[in-house]
């Protein structure tokens, strides 16, 4: 099965979801699916009952209230989704794809990502979605979640579509670094990119020869490539070269360290993502 | 139903998702927790204080541990029921440390992963026991209205007209704490002849603190509280499992089931050690969390610390409500706890759904046990299942031309509840040579069946026929004890084919 899912909202990211989408279809001939997530919010349209009592039949009065209202809810939410996905379909019509399928789905976005997902090459998502608090700098609070879960690589899209021409392969010497590597040279993603491999090291660290070794990959796959190496903190090093040379797109290994270890100091994939204002293609 | 695995991001949306509306209706459950955490304190026959100190500290902990967010925990009737012969044969420390053992038992239980037999507890099984419930609150109120003055059943009366016509006036306050306020500030002016909490016994002045059960860690101490520990242990997960359910249902969510029964064994066994008598999930509270706007975590564990906070500060006017009020709030409780609708549905469901639901009221009501109950509401459906399943079974037959030989067909299902209908199917008086008796549309679930075609060729041998059975092999696939239909996608064609 060849083709993508990208996963669109009504946030400031869809368009820009979409035109990635595109992108990534037209460099690995892939087919877009598109999918939209209707997630029903908890305990927002409530009623106000502070009355503490149960009556008679209370429970089936519940039962059909809250029913109720969760029904009228859907129903809003369902037909913003079709016309969310049918703008998400004329617009990547304009944009050359047809192959194209939508769907519509109840339920938790990061389930939908393993579920409807697992059977596509990339999924392709927004850094943030309807209820992210741009102001705070907070990510999307499912896009952490949705990558740990998903099987395959997750290209995160940024506000808006750029044409990318010049891509940063940060690589850390891990297993999850070497395979992104090899997918970048695997999938034609890179043809027509120039891409820098930044290795985040000093002169003469082990990380150095392995670093070299995969720009030889690269280079002898026919990919344009050179190699920064610099000291410092990764997520630092990654902004600043990134704002150096500009690079449209950075390409990465997604959480590579121990779930302990990133709860107790925040893992650098997230902090990168949250740093970077271009897309990110985390790489499993 | 379990959700895939465990993720910090969603157990932080468990917590603060719903925080506003949580505190809101976590207040309003902390207030309607007082009345009834000091009833069931009464039922168990200890102090207020043991019933107050156990609804905090389940409440808390389960919001921690617990698989069910927006579910309410704390002391309940159910479990105080079961202990009240316990603490008058041997007295409060007992208790403890039957609640400790209780909930290392459900623990044990959720490791095992015992929330799936929840399957075998049918629809009429699961009404008796709510009406059950709601019965047994209501029989713990009458020595409250027994030999008591006139000025009672005013003030219980007076509480019920609040409790229920307030709602129809305002929605922004909770009845029940309005009903209670008013009836104790009324008894305070007119110094009405009625008993209050305070004469009931001890309420906590200062927080609770860890205390060891004092009792001597013997066999013979195992012995006297470990039928008091198991019983508490299976109706506390019923009761738990049940509401979660139920809050399932009413939110459209998914918990965790095994996760709630550990959770309730680990809320369970701390209790045990601050002082606290045995609790489980409440159905009444639990309802009225969600229809305040209780969904996540927080509401739970705001419910707990509140009253907490109530009961310690407030102790001098906890100490003067009226046990009139109460007796009001509980009747409220009961009345919303059972099913009205099963009353209707007697007529129209079927008989013997209908005589689970009555069992299990009468052998609760009889036994004040809804383990028992449940256990036998579980037989009884199993058995009328079997009767059922047991109708679905013929055996056609036919004599060939010359009238030596009989091909019998057996048709169904072939298990020992239908062995008896099997052998009186033939005719051993009839003189035959042979007789072929083709069971490859039957299906042979147990050996009792097995046993019984042996029996019947056996008879037929006797009476000089020679018989032949066909379709033995694809009959008797079903006595193998895992069917394994289910990793199999073409096996349940097969098995439900004709010819099999």
């Amino acid at each position: 099965m060849d083709k993508l899912t990208a996963f669109i909202d009504s946030s400031n990211y869809a368009e820009s979801v979409c035109d990635h989408a595109a992108w990534i279809a037209g460099q690995l001939g892939l087919s877009v699916e598109l999918v939209h997530v209707l997630e029903r919010k908890q305990g927002h349209h409530a009623p106000a009952d502070l009355s503490g009592s149960i009556g008679l039949g209370a429970r089936t009065a519940l039962l059909e209230e809250l029913a109720e209202l969760d029904a009228q809810n859907a129903k809003v939410a369902q037909k913003r989704g079709r016309l969310l996905l049918e703008g998400a379909l004329e617009r990547l019509a304009a944009e050359g794809v047809t192959e194209v399928k939508t769907r519509l789905r109840n339920g938790d976005f990061v389930e939908a990502v393993e579920d409807v997902g697992a059977d596509s090459r990339v999924i392709v998502i927004g850094k943030r979605g309807e209820g992210a608090d741009f102001a705070s700098g907070h990510l999307g609070s499912n896009l952490e979640r949705a990558v740990r879960s998903a099987k395959q690589p997750v290209f995160v899209a940024a506000r808006a579509f750029k044409p990318i021409h010049k891509v940063l392969v940060a690589y850390d010497g891990g297993p999850s670094a070497d395979k992104a590597v090899e997918r970048v040279i695997g999938s034609r993603i890179l043809k027509e990119t120039d891409a820098t491999l930044l290795t985040v090291c000093k002169e003469g660290d082990p990380m150095a020869g392995k670093a070299g070794t995969a720009l030889k990959r690269l280079q002898d796959a026919g990919v344009t490539a050179k190699l920064v190496m610099r000291p410092g903190h990764a997520e630092k090093v990654i902004e600043d070269v990134t704002a150096e040379i500009g690079a449209d797109l950075l390409v990465m290994g997604a959480y590579g360290h121990s779930r302990i270890r990133a709860l107790v100091i925040g893992s650098t994939t997230t902090a990168v993502l949250r740093a970077c204002k271009i897309p990110v293609f985390l790489v499993r | 139903m379990n959700p895939r695995h465990f993720s910090l991001s969603q157990y932080r949306q468990e917590w603060f998702g719903n925080v506003r509306a949580d505190t809101l209706s976590g207040l309003v459950v902390a207030m309607a927790l007082i009345p009834e955490a000091i009833a069931f304190s009464i039922i168990a026959g200890v102090d207020p204080k043991v019933g107050l100190f156990a609804s905090f500290s389940i409440a808390v902990i389960i919001a921690f541990v617990g698989g069910r967010p927006g579910m309410i925990s704390a002391a309940t009737a159910a479990t105080a029921v079961l202990m009240t012969p316990l603490v008058a044969g041997h007295g409060l420390e007992y208790l403890l440390a039957a609640t400790v053992l209780a909930g290392v038992i459900q623990v044990v239980f959720g490791l095992l992963k015992l929330g799936a037999l929840m399957r075998f507890v049918s629809r009429s099984v699961m009404t008796g026991f709510v009406n059950a419930l709601a019965i047994l609150i209501f029989m713990a109120q009458l020595p409250e209205l027994t030999d008591v003055t006139f000025m009672t059943y005013v003030l219980v009366a007076g509480a019920l007209a609040i409790i229920y016509l307030l709602p129809r006036v305002t929605n922004a306050v909770p009845s029940p704490l309005v009903a209670i306020v008013v009836i104790t500030v009324l008894t305070m002016i007119f110094q009405f002849d009625v008993r209050n909490v305070g004469d009931m016994g001890e309420l906590p002045d200062a927080f609770p603190v860890f205390h060891l059960p004092m009792v001597p860690l013997t066999l013979e101490t195992l012995m006297i509280i470990l039928p008091y520990s198991l019983a508490v242990a299976v109706v506390g997960l019923l009761e738990s499992l049940m509401t979660a359910q139920l809050i399932d249902d009413l939110t459209d969510t998914r918990s965790n089931r095994n996760q709630e029964c550990a959770g309730q064994g680990i809320a369970n066994f701390c209790t045990g050690f601050i002082g606290g008598m045995a609790g489980c999930a409440m159905i009444g509270q639990s309802m009225i969390n969600v229809k305040s706007g209780g969904r996540g975590r927080f509401s739970t564990f705001i419910a707990g610390v509140v009253l907490l906070i109530l009961v310690v500060v407030l102790d001098q006017w906890v100490r003067q409500i009226p046990m009139p009020a109460l007796v009001a709030v509980m009747i409220m409780v009961s009345i919303g706890t059972f099913s009205w609708s099963s009353i209707k549905n007697l007529k129209d469901h079927p008989r013997s759904s209908s005589v689970v639901m009555i069992s299990v009221v009468a052998v609760v009501v009889a036994t004040h046990n809804l383990a028992i109950g449940v256990l036998v509401g579980v037989l009884l459906s199993g058995i009328f299942f079997a009767w059922k399943i047991a109708q679905l079974f013929g055996v056609r037959s036919e004599l060939s031309e010359d009238g030596t030989a009989r091909t019998y067909h057996v048709e169904g299902q072939l298990f020992f509840a239908s062995v008896e209908d099997f052998n009186a199917a033939f005719d051993f008086r009839e003189a035959l040579e042979k007789v072929v008796i083709d069971v490859s549309r039957a299906h042979i679930w147990d050996i009792s069946s097995v046993g019984a075609l042996d029996m019947v060729v056996m008879k037929f041998r006797r009476e000089g026929a020679e018989v032949e059975i066909v379709g033995l092999n694809e009959a008797s696939a079903t006595i193998v004890d895992r069917l394994a239909v289910h990793d199999k996608p073409d096996a349940l064609e097969d098995f439900m084919k004709e010819g099999h």
